[in-house]
């Protein structure tokens, strides 16, 4: 009797066991549904996603041009001068540029007081080219105005650097400093006005002697 | 000569330059407060306009870190590249415009240099081209022009450059290179036949970098001249110089 009393028990034991076990998963199952359903929008928006590309923006740090103007030679005087020129602009205040150029070399007085007893040069030795690789600073930007409706950007810069001279069939070493100021007449186009004084160290003339040249241009560059 | 290729040079950029001009207009659509136009590509020029919150504007043109836009009512100024950030493009998107940087500069390929220095007590004007294999190795290819008191010349190298500290800002690097040298004895001299000579090159140097895409490089190395004669002929080079990365 007792023991059909334990097995009554036991047995409805067994059985209220089940019963919390099946309703602890249902319910965890439930949980995990919900949990499941809050992670999911309520609207799917079905948005594509662009993929985020740098713009195409016509980039305008280069500049091309081409200058006019004079060169005076130390010693054989000053004759008209071209040259071209290439710069790149790093940012608003500094620039990297490469010119390039050619004049003719005058007679020395020596020369021109011998009659032409006496040239020093040939006349191939006297074509004069440089080319020069500078950086430049923008030092005084700013704007001018010309007459009552017209304002353009303008700027005062300082170029420095070095290259080569080739001269009296020659190369040599030039040290370049100059200044020049730029006017914008339109976006992209620019016009210069260039002073540079190029130096180099030459013994040409019988003692060896630094020789600075001074080269006045004026020319007109395009952004690209 | 150099005339001519001067010219073709120019003849070609100016041929091939309206290729790039051509572009339909970027539109961005103001997010900020509002946006400042300037009269000109520069910190110092005047604010003439402000673009509000949800104007739409087109930009035109780049210059270094400025950007030229016009407003949908025709009025075009420049505005800087940290502002033109703060705008959204046509989907909502935002502006993928920074400034290059550090990061660019970890990340660099091409990178061109040009440097001054002193070669065997004369002077050289070195151009030089490079690509970034690694972090730590790249390959150049120099060309260098020579002028000293007794004679003039050219150089041509390739190098090798191991760079073992790539992460620093002021770095180190070592290099290895072989090239031709032609030297030519100074006109205003006796007259002797010009020498044209293999070489090779042992150096180190340092490359900083100064801001966005600018870079000093200065370097000294040791040039050993394989001459026909008997002896071979050593050179030391120094030089220093700027370079970019592109």
């Amino acid at each position: 009797m007792e023991s059909r009393i334990r097995i009554f028990l036991l047995r409805s034991a067994a059985a209220v066991l089940v019963l919390v076990t099946v309703a602890g998963c249902a319910s965890r199952g439930l949980e995990e549904e919900a949990a499941a359903d809050q992670a999911r929008p309520v609207i799917d928006p079905q948005v594509e996603r662009r993929d985020v590309a740098p713009p195409d923006i016509d980039t305008e740090d280069f500049e091309v041009g081409a200058s006019f103007g004079f060169m005076s030679i130390e010693d054989f005087g000053s004759n008209s001068a071209w040259g071209l020129r290439l710069a790149y602009h790093v940012s608003e205040g500094l620039f990297a540029e490469a010119t390039y150029g050619q004049t003719d070399a005058g007679k020395t007085s020596y020369e021109n007081l011998s009659g032409s007893q006496a040239p020093l040069l040939s006349n191939d030795d006297r074509e004069y080219s440089w080319y020069d690789l500078s950086l430049g600073w923008n030092l005084l930007p700013g704007e001018v105005f010309i007459g009552r409706n017209h304002a353009f950007n303008s700027a005062l810069y300082v170029v420095i650097g070095a290259g080569n001279t080739s001269f009296a069939s020659d190369d040599f070493f030039t040290f370049v400093y100059g200044a020049g100021y730029r006017v914008l007449a339109t976006d992209s186009i620019a016009l210069h006005f260039d002073v540079r004084d190029h130096m180099f160290d030459i013994d040409i003339t019988g003692e060896d002697k630094t020789t600075h040249n001074i080269e006045f241009n004026l020319g007109a560059t395009w952004f690209f | 000569m150099r005339v001519r290729s001067a010219i073709a040079l120019l003849a070609t950029l100016v041929l091939v330059a309206p290729a790039y001009a051509k572009r339909t207009a970027l539109q961005v659509v103001v997010a900020e407060p509002f946006i400042e136009m300037r009269t000109g590509p520069g910190r110092g020029y005047p604010i003439f306009h402000v673009a509000d919150r949800g104007a739409t504007v087109s930009v035109t043109r780049r210059r270094t870190d400025w950007f030229e836009v016009r407003t949908e009512r025709g009025v075009a100024g420049w505005v800087h590249a940290d502002q033109l950030a703060l705008t959204l493009g046509a989907g909502g998107e935002a502006v993928a415009i920074r400034e290059p940087g550090w990061d660019d500069y970890e990340q660099r390929r091409w990178e061109a240099s040009v440097a001054f220095g002193d070669f065997d007590g004369g002077s050289s004007i070195s151009l030089t081209g490079g690509y970034r294999l690694s972090a730590n190795l790249s390959v150049e290819l120099m060309a260098s022009q020579l002028s000293g008191d007794y004679s003039d010349g050219w150089l041509a190298a390739a190098r090798l450059l191991h760079s073992p500290f790539p992460e620093w800002r002021v770095a180190p690097y070592f290099v290895l290179g072989t090239g031709v040298i032609e030297v030519s004895p100074r006109s205003s001299l006796v007259t002797t036949e010009d020498r044209t000579d293999q070489f090779g090159q042992a150096g180190a140097g340092l490359r900083a970098w100064l801001t966005e895409r600018f870079m000093f490089r200065a370097e000294y190395s040791g040039i050993v001249v394989f001459t026909s004669r008997d002896e071979n002929e050593e050179v030391d080079e120094w030089k220093a110089g700027f370079a970019f990365f592109f």
